[in-house]
């Protein structure tokens, strides 16, 4: 599927329309279940974004990167994910964290600024978030071509905003990966803008996809704001990875409706109206039609699936809250896996130099 | 067998690629060609593409490759071509390589050594003979190691492969083939984090590392002649420092001397000072002093003299201290 749109062309793959029709030919066929579920985890991903926010502005939280209108292309990129495969992150990457499985107290424990929250538990293979942009994109590349090389099966996924995809290591990563046809898929989350900097800045290329070209693997453009294409397209991406086939390089196209972070302010370099014609897209309403069509969807069914969400975010909130601060001991013992002498004794003097219940 | 650094280090390489088949080595020329001084020579044949490969041209994706490599379960060994063209793998080694452990609380570890060749004395190129280990003494959860010798080569790059932490293994360019040793042809550890007295004094403490060992070696031989007996300390591993090793001589000799080929200001011999002045200063029959290079440029080879620290200026320190 993913040969027939070629990005050189400007060919863009949409599995459902504006209004939520699915194109029979291109239709991953998932079940209702399965179809409902997807739709049940870009609801809980909205609402653990939107109570992330909330918490931020009432200083319960650090500076947060936030998800809205991600929800499609991150829940639909890890729901094509096995146990076996791996996810690098970039940092705005809810959806497909809760996907996966990860704790949502652990995420928030991290962004509320302590980075036992970025232990992932063990049986996920979850790389902590990278925060310099495209870091983690070699990283992924090695990471898969040690699966290759230990033959243990899985594929590795790493993403990355439009920006990314103008730093060295975006090359240095893809172009490993090409040469050690490693099973990596890569995702390139185009929201359209890098903080401010809009992605006709990033390249002259006329889609971000083609550039897989010059590494010598597919590359696919796919509408970022339809959970089933950016599902599907990463599906058939993983199945090539793993069967020894190599790379591919997604571009999910999308919007992103917030702020880069807490921290700023978009209203200054976009204007409104662009806002709500993308709001207008919105992948989970794109996608509620969709269910609607297929008799999946009824107010009940919205009902319950919010109440079940405010819950599940209420609990993490509550659960992450009541963490204990991060004492002394953790923030130095695992600088090495043994702590040399001289760290000992700035830790003690450390110590010594706090408060009585701080140390 | 009496062997060069090179020979050591591929001896240790070589060993513990058949000990343990999750070692790996990856960089640029280290296969079919055997790395441009030729220190992986041979182990392209014996362990094949698989286990040796050589990358595409670019630092920071063999470095970023290797943490990949070592999370999902390999031992990779790095070789960045010389010092001069780390700078771009900087990044990484900075935001992930060293931090992995802490920022996931020991949950991921990337147990990479990484091998580059540094310092001046050979006659290479511009951007060949830096010597910078200071920038990256800076890096809490970085092992920074420099061998003075082929014996303390083999031992210590063995250590660094079997560790947990990810280690900067700094070759001394000029010592690869200068001198020869026995040096066993079992494997055997040198541990990390040791410094070693590799010369026993009396009056004064040099504190050195690399390739300003031989050069402390020739100034205390001449000291000796002048009834001046001169203590070396080689640090062996730079950071976390054996701060302990240092304190002990110089408690003993009462004068410090600390020689680097480093530029002066905001290098290791500051920190080294420091922490002298810290925990010896009531031991100390003279201030501290350090013979290093100038604040300038790394000059091309017609004008190294003038930069390079020589047995003759660090003979002058000693009388110095002596003459305090």
């Amino acid at each position: 599927m993913i040969e027939r749109f070629d990005p050189l062309k400007g060919e863009r793959l949409h599995v459902l329309d504006e209004g939520g029709r699915s194109a029979p030919d291109l239709d991953p066929g998932l079940d209702d279940a399965s179809l409902r579920a997807l739709y049940e985890r870009m609801v809980r991903t909205r609402a653990a974004d939107a109570k992330a926010l909330k918490l931020q502005r009432q200083g319960r939280f650090g500076t947060y990167a936030p998800s809205l209108g991600h929800e499609a292309a991150q829940v639909g990129l890890a729901s094509a994910m096995t146990k076996d495969d791996w996810f690098f992150p970039y940092f705005r990457d809810l959806g497909a964290y809760l996907t996966l499985g990860y704790p949502l107290a652990d995420y928030y424990h991290f962004w509320m600024g302590n980075e036992a929250g970025l232990r992932t538990p063990d049986g996920l293979n979850i790389f902590p978030v990278a925060i310099p942009v495209a870091s983690q994109i070699p990283q992924a590349a090695g990471a898969a071509l040690a699966l290759k090389l230990r033959k243990l099966g899985g594929a590795v996924v790493v993403t990355f905003g439009d920006g990314g995809t103008s730093e060295g290591d975006f090359h240095e990563g893809l172009n490993f990966a090409g040469v050690f046809r490693t099973p990596n898929v890569f995702v390139c989350v185009n929201n359209q803008f890098a903080i401010s900097v809009p992605r006709s800045r990033q390249s002259a290329s006329a889609t971000l996809a083609q550039k897989a070209v010059a590494y010598g693997f597919p590359g696919v453009q796919v509408d970022g704001n339809d959970v089933l294409a950016v599902f599907a397209a990463v599906r058939e991406a993983l199945a090539t990875a793993r069967s020894g086939g190599g790379p591919t390089l997604i571009e999910a196209f999308t919007y992103r409706l917030g702020d880069h972070t807490t921290a700023d302010d978009a209203s200054r370099y976009r204007a409104k109206e662009e806002v709500q014609e993308w709001e207008r897209r919105d992948p989970l309403l794109r996608f509620r039609l969709h269910l609607e069509h297929k008799g999946l969807w009824s107010e009940a069914f919205e009902k319950e699936l919010q109440a079940a969400a405010a819950a599940f975010v209420d609990q993490a909130v509550a659960e992450a809250e009541a963490r204990p601060a991060a004492t002394p001991e953790d923030v130095f013992a695992s600088t090495y896996a043994t702590m040399p002498p001289d760290l000992a004794a700035q830790l003690a003097a450390l110590k010594e130099s706090l408060p009585e219940g701080r140390r | 067998m009496i062997m060069t650094m090179v020979q050591a280090i591929n001896q240790a390489l070589a060993g513990e690629m058949t000990r343990d088949d999750r070692v790996l080595i990856l960089g640029e020329d280290v296969g079919r060609d055997g790395g441009v001084f030729r220190v992986t020579d041979g182990l392209f044949d014996k362990f094949g593409p698989d286990r040796v490969m050589d990358t595409p041209l670019a630092e920071s994706g063999i470095v970023g490759a290797s943490i990949g490599l070592a999370v999902a379960g390999l031992r990779p060994v790095a070789e960045i071509q010389f010092m001069g063209f780390i700078y771009p793998a900087f990044n990484q080694i900075v935001s992930h390589l060293a931090r992995l452990r802490n920022r996931t609380r020991g949950r991921f570890t990337a147990p990479v050594v990484i091998r580059t060749p540094y310092g001046a004395g050979v006659k290479a190129l511009e951007h060949h003979s830096e010597s910078t280990e200071g920038l990256f003494c800076q890096i809490p959860g970085l092992t920074v190691v420099v061998p003075s010798n082929p014996h303390d080569a083999k031992g210590l790059l063995i250590a660094a492969i079997r560790g947990q932490d990810p280690v900067l293994f700094l070759e001394p360019t000029k010592l690869y083939r200068s001198d020869k040793m026995e040096v066993p042809e079992e494997p055997y550890e040198v541990p990390l984090r040791q410094a070693a007295v590799v010369r026993e004094g009396r009056d004064a403490t040099i504190v050195a590392w690399g390739a300003m060992i031989p050069v402390a070696r020739e100034a205390a031989a001449a000291a000796e002649s002048q009834g001046t007996s001169v203590e070396i300390v080689d640090l062996r591993t730079l950071s976390p420092m054996d701060r302990e090793t240092v304190l002990l001589s110089v408690r003993k000799t009462g004068r410090a001397l600390v020689l680097h080929e480093a530029p002066k200001t905001g290098g290791l011999g500051a920190e080294i000072a420091a922490t002298i002045a810290e925990s010896a200063l009531l031991s100390l029959s003279a201030p501290v002093i350090r013979v290093t290079a100038p604040d300038i440029t790394v000059p091309l080879p017609k004008s190294e003299d003038l930069y390079y620290p020589s047995a003759d200026r660090v003979l002058r320190a000693v009388r110095k201290l002596m003459e305090y």
